[in-house]
């Protein structure tokens, strides 16, 4: 039976973060992901936005620490280059119930201290020129920004294998076992495991894994789409997204763009093994595009793809130590916004796992605040 | 099929044909494809998404057996045990404003159905 101090469950950005942290600190660490590759869920399949606006308060303080203390540094930290881009986010509105909508969310983040701030159509056309004229106002935060979801996501296990971790794939974790009280074993399709403390990072398959120590995590799946079009001349820097959050992405450093958006059936698209993508979406994401940004009308999609989204009853994820199973940790439920914040996740799991104070408090992200609605 | 990817490859000695570009459209070399894979990525999906090889316009169409060579040299196994990376729709480039025209809702009508409010997926 081989045997760490940590491990982890799940190879995406978040697990394979938390593996890097621990490395680092000099824990011995096997991250285990039932999947060929690394990686091969939500974590390479999203959006690459890297924002604070338009964040649940609870989870806010987690992409602000993220952004004022890792990402600028990142690339060099992972010796990959992220693609971080930190040229702020707009999230725009056409009709005065956007503008309402965009109001509430930036009253809600500068209470926290974020630099938000709502912005009209022209303040909105001198940051952004392509932008549609029937843009009426945005939200703008000057800090947020993107970064490239497959080289963040590799670039960690990459490190992390670098500093002694074990990756195996393809190997499917089946359940955890206690001993005395205490998490002690994870067990897979293929061997067991003797460890310390277990993190479980399993997107929406956490919740069965759970379940075998008699924790539940209210989660549920969506399956969403993007699309990436041919490399085209350098247009605008930021982030976009849309106040009714139907629409968000930008262009990348390679100079293709990234969009995704929703034809309204992400809870009934198929999954025939395979994440086909559903023949309404695409063309919906077109008809947004053009909307928003008329000038990309001749632009050529070259692919599209779907992912699962891990959506948590309330919208933001569970980070927390299991009370009832001491040496347990579950990380899971990011609700489709959990690659921005994946650097500060995976630092306070490290923390969390070795005992530590966390940088940043995640006591409103516990895994018991569920309480009933009657 | 289960990998352990702390296998031992040996180290990456340079070779012949290391600066030779194999997938011309991202413009990624022989060396780069071997370093990858002595970085950790031992598949083509994981190859492709950290080199941008076969990302291009053709989407792999020229190269990926190429790639597949080398990816299985180095991992000293046969590149039929390689499993391809995902092709995906569409088959070529589409401009957006021809996609566009699909599945519409009748005549302008508000499409059925909608995303949340206020809660971005990104
Ligand atoms: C289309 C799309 C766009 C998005 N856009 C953005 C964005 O712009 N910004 C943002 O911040 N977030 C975005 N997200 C969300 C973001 O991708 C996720 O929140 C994030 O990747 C979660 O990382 P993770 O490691 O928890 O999950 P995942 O990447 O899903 O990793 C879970 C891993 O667990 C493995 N696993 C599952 N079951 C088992 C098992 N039984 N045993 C072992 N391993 C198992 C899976 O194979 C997988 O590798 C988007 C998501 C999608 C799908």
């Amino acid at each position: 039976m081989r045997s760490a101090d940590v491990v982890i469950c799940g190879a995406g950005v978040i697990g394979c973060a938390a593996a890097y942290y621990l490395a680092k600190k000099g824990k011995s660490v096997i991250v285990i992901d039932a999947d060929e590759a690394i990686g091969n869920g939500g974590s390479s399949r999203n959006g690459g936005g890297v924002r604070q606006s338009g964040r649940d308060v609870r989870e806010l303080p987690l992409a602000m620490y993220g952004i004022r203390s890792l990402w600028p540094t990142l690339s060099e930290e992972l010796g990959t280059d992220v693609e971080y881009v930190q040229k702020g986010n707009l999230r725009l509105g056409k009709t005065e119930k956007h503008r309402q909508i965009l109001q509430g969310l930036t009253d809600r983040s500068t209470a926290c201290g974020l630099d938000v701030k709502m912005i009209d159509k022209d303040q909105v056309r001198q940051i952004n020129p392509y932008l549609s004229d029937e843009v009426i106002c945005a939200s703008w935060c000057p800090t947020d920004g993107h970064a490239n979801p497959l080289k963040t996501t590799l670039g960690y296990f990459r490190a992390a294998r670098k500093l002694g971790a074990v990756f195996l794939t393809g190997e499917k974790v089946l359940r955890l076992r206690k001993e005395k009280g205490a998490l002690r074993y994870v067990e897979t399709d293929a061997d067991t495991y003797l460890c310390e403390t277990a993190i479980v990072a399993c997107g929406y398959e956490s919740r069965q894994i759970l379940d075998s120590v008699g924790i539940d995590v209210p989660l549920t799946k969506d399956l969403i789409e993007a699309l990436v079009t041919e490399m085209e001349p350098e247009m605008f820097p930021q982030m976009l997204g849309t106040a009714d959050a139907d629409f968000y992405g930008h262009q990348t450093r390679h100079g293709s763009f990234v969009f995704g958006g929703s034809a309204g059936y992400d809870r009934e698209n198929r999954d025939f093994g395979h994440l086909a993508v559903y023949g309404n979406t695409a063309p919906a994401i077109c008809r947004a595009t053009l909307r928003w940004i008329p000038r990309l009308k001749d632009a050529k999609i070259v692919r599209t793809w779907a992912g699962y989204e891990d959506i948590c009853a309330d919208g933001v994820p569970v980070i927390s130590k299991i009370d009832e199973v001491p040496g347990l940790i579950a990380a899971c439920g990011f609700t489709g916004h959990g690659f921005g914040i994946s650097p500060a996740v995976g630092t306070c799991l490290a923390e969390l796992a070795c005992g530590e104070k966390t940088s940043v408090d995640l006591s409103a992200l516990r895994y018991d605040r569920f309480r009933s609605c009657v | 099929m289960r990998t352990d990817r702390s296998k031992d490859l040996g180290p990456c000695l340079p070779m012949e044909g290391d600066d030779r570009i194999v997938c011309r459209c991202e413009e990624v070399t022989q060396g780069e494809i071997r370093q990858a894979v002595h970085d950790g990525m031992f598949t083509m999906t994981e190859i492709r998404r950290y080199l941008r090889c076969g990302m291009g316009l053709c989407q792999g169409q020229t190269c990926s057996r190429l790639v597949s060579g080398i990816v299985a040299r180095e991992l000293g196994i046969r590149p039929g045990e390689l499993r391809p990376a995902s092709s995906r729709a569409p088959m070529r480039p589409l401009e957006m404003s021809i996609w566009a025209n699909e599945c519409q809702a009748p005549d302008g009508a508000a499409e059925t159905k909608k995303g949340g409010a206020g809660d971005e997926k990104c």
